[in-house]
């Protein structure tokens, strides 16, 4: 079970890790700001999700484990808005320039 | 397992330091402030899985306050940057 529960954390954990370098490469290969945008703050919060569900088994306690959710879900409300307003205001410069 | 774990904070921190090479880049603002932006999300994954693997419950308060000061310094660098957002209680100023 141990060893069950171990090789379902390490897949996730790998599948985050991929989400992220999926996000940096977004990031430095897009070609304007929006769809860099598009490729950051999906690419990321996804990575992290999944490195949380990797490390959900090995919390000490249900309350560290709720924690670490709560980290996401912060990360996820404060990303979500973040890039509403990014892109306002980089839509906001290209139109008064 | 915690070698494991280690290693995937070390390659989590990699991405983070290659994506800030936008900064340098950029070309604008805006591009600047995603790169501090991944900062603040793969900072938060590495110090999850870094106190996953040291076993110190203290560094998830870390990445708590990490990922608030990540939205506080989004949303400054929005307020400072669209002229009029800066101003927000200019309707009830005289």
């Amino acid at each position: 079970m141990t060893s069950l529960l171990n090789v379902a954390s390490v897949v996730a954990i790998v599948a985050g890790a991929g989400f992220f370098l999926a996000g940096t490469l977004g990031l430095l290969r897009f070609p304007d700001t929006f769809t860099r945008l598009h490729a950051l703050t999906k690419a990321d919060n996804l990575g992290l999700g999944l490195v949380v569900l990797g490390l959900l088994p090995h919390a000490d306690g249900v309350v560290a484990g709720l924690k670490l959710v709560v980290v996401w879900l912060l990360v996820m409300l404060a990303g979500a808005c973040a890039s509403q307003m990014v892109a306002r205001a980089a839509r906001r410069r290209d139109l008064n320039r | 397992m915690a070698e494991f774990l280690q290693g995937a904070s070390v390659f989590v921190l990699a991405m983070v330091a290659l994506g800030l090479a936008r900064i340098l880049r950029g070309p604008g603002d805006a591009d600047r402030m995603m790169a501090a932006q991944l900062l603040g999300t793969g900072g938060i994954a590495a110090l999850l899985l870094l106190g996953a693997a040291s076993g110190v419950g203290g560094i998830v308060d870390v990445a708590l306050t990490l990922a608030l000061l990540a939205a506080f310094a989004t949303i400054a660098f929005v307020k400072a940057s669209v002229p009029g957002m800066s101003d927000d209680s200019g309707a009830d100023r005289e």
